[in-house]
């Protein structure tokens, strides 16, 4: 008996990412929503420029790789071409929260009823440590080698509580993958965005605190240690909004 | 007729382009090549608006009059500005409850009606345009008179009986005015 | 054929758009253009089409790729600022090798520029819109009714060649009214086997994609994208010749600029001055070699165009500059004159020998 397995939903692809990463579990957790829902065939991806720029190489479904910030657009674009298929992005916080905060916005606002994954790491991983758009205040990165000054830097961009007062999106949740249970709750969260997308519920965004070992300089295992005593105080964990949510209830 | 240039000039909201949009089509129904190209941008709010209109025999070249046969001004910048460059022997129409000057050239034919002062004693308010345009068809073979109707059901709704109505008779009455 | 309809070339691409089978439109308000969008506001809903205001100029050509993925006609237009601001997306539409159909009514520049007529993104439109070594394919209407035909054809064009094809408008063709046919005939089907279309679990997942980390990779992607590049120009190179049997003078301008060229030119042989044209009708790929066949017997060429000179490259280029090449131009929003054709054409006469 097969107690535990690939979900069908990943390829064969050996992952890119930097031991330690947490890509890997979310990765698996989106797979693995596809899989239950049973839409794989039907199901379109776009991967972001970022750590997750491959993603395409990693998720056994039709993809699309966009430039930088502009994955809501291209999601709309697909999804407004075949409204029957579901479409997802996956993103990071420098192709989010920074270069491409008005599609994220906006896409929002017009309720597209697409699903973004936003990997929230609090740095830009892919071009080698900078200071992003969550980067938290006093945050040490390659261009904020003296800690993040919020006086002349500004503070970190809250996706969560940004889109809760968007009236178009439907569901935004904030969650993380540092244990057990906050993997668990992970993948309830993923699941809800996907099963409101197939049921036309409209925008639902996931944001998931997740770790950068490398450019951190922390062992995986610190890294994690780090993202709790960190970065859930400033990102508080939760679900943000859920239109649906008394529907859901009953 | 081989090709004549008409051009219409007056204030945003004078009704300019859809005079001449109202001639541009009674060319097509009646198979001639024709252009209509509209200035465009800001100035169509209450700033100055004109509209070139060709009508031709032969396919046409440039779309632009800069040299008109015929000159419709509704206002002063517009007769200041087309007076020169009326051709010579050309036509020019004024309304002349705007424009208190005359026109000051010896080498083309000058005709005036007070389009503006009519439309108001005759209740027919925002349609000076087609008032003057009735004495421009009077005055000139740009088209056969008797085809304004089809012309106008072209770019009026058949849903605005009354407009369509309201159109017809300013253009008859700046036809007929003495 | 159709009764003839008076449009204006603005609204005239629009309907041969959705002629071409466009469904999907996107785009941004910008002069003197929009009314592209307004009619594709009022048309999609009436045939189930999806037309959508995008939040910026990128986000509409992204919104495009999105749609070319999946294997659907689909366009954007904009105006020359906005234009700069697609010129990302281009070029992934470009190194995506996804067709698509985008027109660019231009406006005088730099910078916010103006709102009046001009031909100063001749450059960006066949150089430089995008990094990157990529073409793409340029048609520039001079009539209302050529905006309906090349719309047509650059439909076609885009998914023939999995390229992105601009129509290089300019301020009067799009606003400007003539009669026009809208009788376009059948649009050819193409098969897109690259499409996103979902796996439905019967084959291996459609990837659309750009990035090629391998070097090797990548240069085969694009020597390959230029062999492709290489069968546009032996095949769908347009041009307009007006009285060229007996010219000794050669004009060369598109769009508006013929226009005037060709009043210009009944004016000349009036006078006795033996002036013929010819007219890119593609600015991509651009007609050489009848430039460089009439470089043989011509004595002068004369670029006339809305910009500061640019075309005029490409005419030197094509003819390798055997013969003098003279530019008239106005610039800024100001149109040449047939006067101004004529003076250009006297001092030709001076010079070309």
């Amino acid at each position: 008996m097969v107690v535990f397995q690939k979900p069908k939903a990943l390829t064969d692809a050996v992952l890119t990412y930097c031991p330690g990463c947490t890509h890997g579990i979310i990765h698996r957790l989106v797979a693995e929503a596809i899989d239950e829902l049973g839409v794989m065939g039907d199901t379109i991806g776009v991967a972001p420029v970022g750590c997750s720029v491959m993603a395409y190489n990693f998720f056994n479904v039709d993809m699309v790789q966009a430039a930088h910030g502009r994955a809501p657009a291209v999601a709309t674009g697909i999804k407004r071409s075949d409204p029957k298929k579901i479409v997802f992005t996956y993103q990071g916080d420098g192709d989010l929260a920074a270069i491409g905060t008005a599609e994220t916005v906006h896409s929002a606002a017009r309720g597209e009823n697409i699903t973004i994954i936003f990997v929230n790491n609090a740095i830009y991983g892919m071009t080698g440590g900078q200071m992003a758009p969550t980067t938290l205040p006093k945050m040490v990165t390659q261009t904020s080698p003296y800690g993040r000054d919020v006086e002349k830097v500004g503070y970190p961009v809250k996706v969560c509580e940004l889109l809760q007062n968007v009236d178009g999106a439907a569901y935004i949740e904030r969650v993380s993958v540092d244990n057990i249970k906050n993997i668990n709750n992970a993948k309830k969260a993923i699941l809800k965005a996907f099963t409101y997308q197939t049921q036309g519920k409209g925008f639902s965004l996931i944001e998931v605190l997740s770790t950068c070992p490398t450019n951190w300089g922390l062992s995986p295992e610190k890294a994690l240690e780090w993202l709790r005593e960190n970065m859930i105080p400033y990102y508080p964990l939760g679900c943000y909004k859920d239109k649906y949510a008394q529907e859901a209830a009953k | 007729m081989s090709t004549k240039q008409v051009l219409f000039a007056g204030f945003g909201g004078q009704g300019i382009l859809f005079t001449g949009k109202f001639l541009a089509y009674e060319g097509l129904l009646s198979g001639r090549e024709v252009s209509w190209l509209p200035s465009y941008g800001p100035e169509m709010r209450g700033g100055t608006a004109n509209c070139s209109v060709i009508l031709s025999d032969t396919p046409v070249g440039s779309p632009i009059v800069t040299n008109p046969d015929i000159l419709i001004a509704m206002n002063l910048p517009s007769l200041d500005k087309y007076e020169d460059a009326t051709v010579s022997g050309g036509q020019i129409f004024v309304d002349s409850s705007l424009i208190e000057r005359k026109v000051k050239r010896s080498d083309v034919e000058a005709n005036y009606i007070p389009a503006t002062k009519l439309a108001a004693d005759e209740n027919l308010t925002g349609l000076a345009n087609m008032i003057i345009l009735g004495k421009v068809l009077r005055h000139t073979e740009l088209m056969d008179y008797k085809n304004v109707g089809r012309a106008m059901a072209k770019i009026v709704s058949a849903k605005r009986k009354n407009l369509y109505d309201l159109n017809l008779k300013a253009i008859e009455l700046g036809y007929s005015y003495e | 054929m159709s009764e003839k309809v008076l449009m204006k070339g603005n609204e005239a691409i629009a309907e041969a758009a959705i002629m071409a089978g466009c469904r999907h439109y996107f785009g941004y308000p910008i002069t003197p253009q929009t009314e592209i969008a307004a009619y594709m506001s009022k048309r999609m809903p009436q045939i189930d089409g999806v037309f959508l205001q995008a939040e910026s100029e990128i986000a509409a050509i992204n919104m495009v790729i999105g749609v070319s993925s999946t294997g659907k006609h689909v366009m954007t237009s904009s105006s020359s600022p906005g234009i700069s601001l697609k010129s990302e997306g281009l070029s992934y539409l470009a190194g995506c090798d996804l067709p698509a159909f985008v027109v660019n009514v231009q406006r005088g520049g730099p910078g916010l520029g103006g709102i009046q007529p001009s031909q100063s993104d001749y450059w960006q439109a066949t150089r430089a819109s995008g990094h990157g070594d990529f073409r793409r394919i340029v048609l520039a209407p001079d009539s209302v009714q050529e905006m309906v035909s090349l719309t047509f054809k650059g439909f076609d064009l885009a998914d023939k060649y999995r390229m992105t094809t601009l129509l290089l408008a300019d301020g009067t063709i799009g606003q400007m009214m003539e009669p026009v046919s809208l009788d376009m005939g059948e649009v050819t089907k193409y098969e897109k086997p690259w499409a996103v279309t979902g796996t439905k679990g019967i084959r291996k997942p459609n990837i659309v994609n750009s990035l090629f980390l391998q070097p090797e990779v990548l240069e085969k992607y694009n020597i390959e994208r230029y062999e492709r590049y290489k069968t546009v120009e032996e095949n769908e190179v347009m041009y307009e010749e007006y009285m060229m049997d007996d010219a000794e003078f050669c004009i060369v301008a598109f769009g508006i600029a013929a226009r005037v060229a060709k009043n210009a030119i009944k004016q000349a042989r009036e006078k006795g001055i033996k002036a013929g044209m010819i007219r890119p009708i593609t600015l991509w790929p651009f007609p050489k070699a009848a430039l460089a066949k009439a470089a043989e017997k011509v004595r002068a060429f004369i670029s006339v165009e809305l910009s500061m000179g640019q075309m005029i490259d490409d005419v030197e280029l094509s003819i390798r500059c055997k013969k003098p090449v003279i530019l008239c131009s106005r610039v800024g929003g100001m149109i040449p004159t047939p006067e101004n054709v004529l003076a250009a054409l006297d001092e030709a006469g001076k010079i070309g020998g």
